[in-house]
């Protein structure tokens, strides 16, 4: 739906920063798809280029077969009337009222008057809104605001809806609220969303693949399940440190009471999907007498597929934990030595 | 107060004043709005860049501006009777009154069009506007309220421009007050013609903030 090729950015000026340094990625029709990054690594230099908000130094960008890069400018606008596109500020005309700025777009595609009034109706159905029709921007919360700037990107029926933080000036519960919009609005109509956000929850919530980005380079990429329970990166294992990595008290892991030759390993142990539900700690405990001791845990939802976590403390006779050890890996499950005391 | 010949003299003096003044006002929008317009489009990371352009309209602007309006209205009196036939007169002080304003209406209505949030400009941009559509379906609108206060702003310095008028025989109050109040010695009808110049700019100056207050959706 939407491939980047060999996409650079340069700004120049005192001094020259370099936003994007070749960004090859190819985003699928009906995906959400979200690039995730600190503040300053490019994203959304990144978003602002897919509709040339922003144009790449280098490099070239298509949007449904069609190589928006080398379009003329009339062919860009009506190229730009198919991609929706919703704002961290929301960018609402404050001159005109929730369903006037909805029929912005609508005007500028020449519908008539009766077509604009009952899409308007639509939109703001949509969005759940409709009482909202005759209040203008000030009047509105920023969740509202936002609901209103969703409509107006989705009025003219594009393919791709692009967010550039689009919940990072709202509160927690109405970003879950506006995520929520957007994820029954992707399955409804089919839309291909790209979000970009620093906040990893926005991306847990709704996305279904996920790009890090830094330093303007992509550093990892692929679905969001596979990228966020198994890192490559030191970005992004750097990123996840904050919401999703456990931190055990340093005391815990140093605690020195091994004996006798016995054994004693931390396991991280990462469900995804249906492996969340299988009893395998007491399995293993019935299998190999070893001492199971269970030190962190939690349970997650990641979109639609559960995950899980565990840190695992087992000790006993050497051989018999690395049987167990055994064991843990030949099921479904991530085993990973979180350390080896 | 006065004799009924002194209050219709301050009564034609008064509407004369008005006439002058709204024309200038109307035919400096026409010109100055545009412009302003231009000013701001043309600047740099605009919508229609082009600083060359931008380079001389801003500097014949500040030549205009920098003309003070006594001068400028002696100066141009060839022009002046090329449009308005004559040089003396109400109509013909429309003239100067008209190009003094239009310099000052365009810097008025660029400072109103640059407030306009650059983040709406790009979410028209966006959403595919040309260039002639944001200007008349984002910039112009959205700079409303303050664009009202400009108009205000301009009648009110012409109210004051038009006494000045006055000097080269352009009639209105400020005719009115030099030819009696200063040369017959009439302070009275000097006091009256100043009353009704505060009432004036009083009026216009409450009615344009109402207005912007008005279109003021912010």
């Amino acid at each position: 739906m939407i491939r980047l090729r060999g996409l650079y950015k340069t700004f120049e000026g005192k001094n020259q920063v370099h936003a994007l340094r070749g960004i090859d990625l190819d985003i699928p029709k009906g995906q959400v798809f979200g690039v995730i990054g600190q503040s300053g690594a490019g994203k959304s230099t990144l978003v602002r280029c897919i509709n040339l908000l922003e144009r790449p130094t280098s490099g070239q960008i298509w949007v449904d077969d069609t190589e928006v890069t080398s379009l003329s400018s009339r062919q860009l606008r009506s190229a730009r009337k198919r991609m929706g596109m919703i704002f961290q500020h929301f960018n609402l005309l404050s001159s005109r009222t929730a369903a006037g700025n909805i029929a912005y777009p609508l005007e500028l595609a020449g519908a008539d008057k009766t077509e604009t009034k009952t899409r308007v109706e639509e939109m703001l159905k949509l969005v759940g809104l409709e009482d909202k029709a005759h209040a203008y921007p000030a009047q509105l919360s920023g969740g509202q605001k936002q609901r209103v700037g969703i409509a107006r990107a989705l009025a003219n029926e594009p393919q791709v809806l692009l967010c550039d933080e689009a919940t990072s000036a709202l509160d927690p519960e109405t970003t879950k609220s506006v995520l929520q919009l957007l994820k029954e609005i992707n399955q409804q109509m089919g839309l291909t969303i790209v979000l970009i956000t620093h906040e990893m929850p926005v991306i847990q919530e709704i996305c279904d693949m996920v790009a890090v980005l830094e330093h303007g380079i992509i550093q990892e990429e692929g679905r969001v399940i596979d990228v966020f329970t198994k890192p490559k990166s030191q970005a992004t294992r750097r990123m996840l440190q904050d919401t999703m990595e456990v931190r055990i008290p340093p005391d815990l892991l140093q605690r020195p009471e091994k004996s006798n030759g016995d054994c004693r390993r931390i396991l991280k142990l990462s469900f995804v999907g249906p492996g969340a539900h299988e009893p395998l700690i007491s399995d293993m405990v019935k299998r190999h007498p070893v001492n199971a001791n269970i030190l962190f845990g939690r349970i997650d939802q990641m979109k639609d597929i559960p995950f899980g976590m565990l840190l695992l403390e087992i000790s006993g006779e050497a051989d018999l934990v690395d049987q167990a050890v055994n064991y843990l890996q030949s099921q479904d499950v991530e085993v990973e030595v979180f350390q080896d005391v | 107060m006065f004799d009924s010949m002194t209050n219709q003299m301050l009564w034609d003096a008064t509407k004369e004043t008005l006439y002058m003044v709204a024309i200038s006002v109307g035919i400096a929008h026409i010109i100055g709005l545009p412009l302003g317009v231009l000013l701001t489009t043309t600047d740099k990371g605009h919508i229609l860049q082009n600083l060359p352009l931008n380079k001389v309209i801003g500097a014949v602007v500040n030549v205009g501006r920098s003309i003070p309006f006594i001068i400028l209205m002696v100066a141009i009196i060839p022009f002046t009777r090329m449009v308005a036939g004559t040089s003396i007169g109400t109509t013909a002080a429309i003239v100067p009154l008209t190009v003094a304003a239009i310099p000052f209406v365009a810097r008025l209505v660029e400072s109103a069009l640059k407030e306009v949030d650059s983040g709406v400009i790009e979410a028209a941009q966006a959403m595919g506007s040309t260039p002639a559509e944001i200007i008349r379906k984002v910039l112009l609108p959205e700079a409303m309220p303050s664009l009202v206060l400009g108009f205000t702003l301009t009648a009110v310095s012409l109210v004051g421009f038009s006494a000045m008028a006055g000097a080269i025989g352009g009639g209105g109050l400020g005719d009115l007050a030099i030819r009696f109040g200063y040369q017959r010695f009439r302070g009275d009808i000097m006091l009256q013609t100043v009353v009704i110049l505060v009432v004036l700019v009083q009026g216009v100056q409450t009615l344009g903030d109402w207005v912007s207050r008005r279109v003021n959706k912010r």
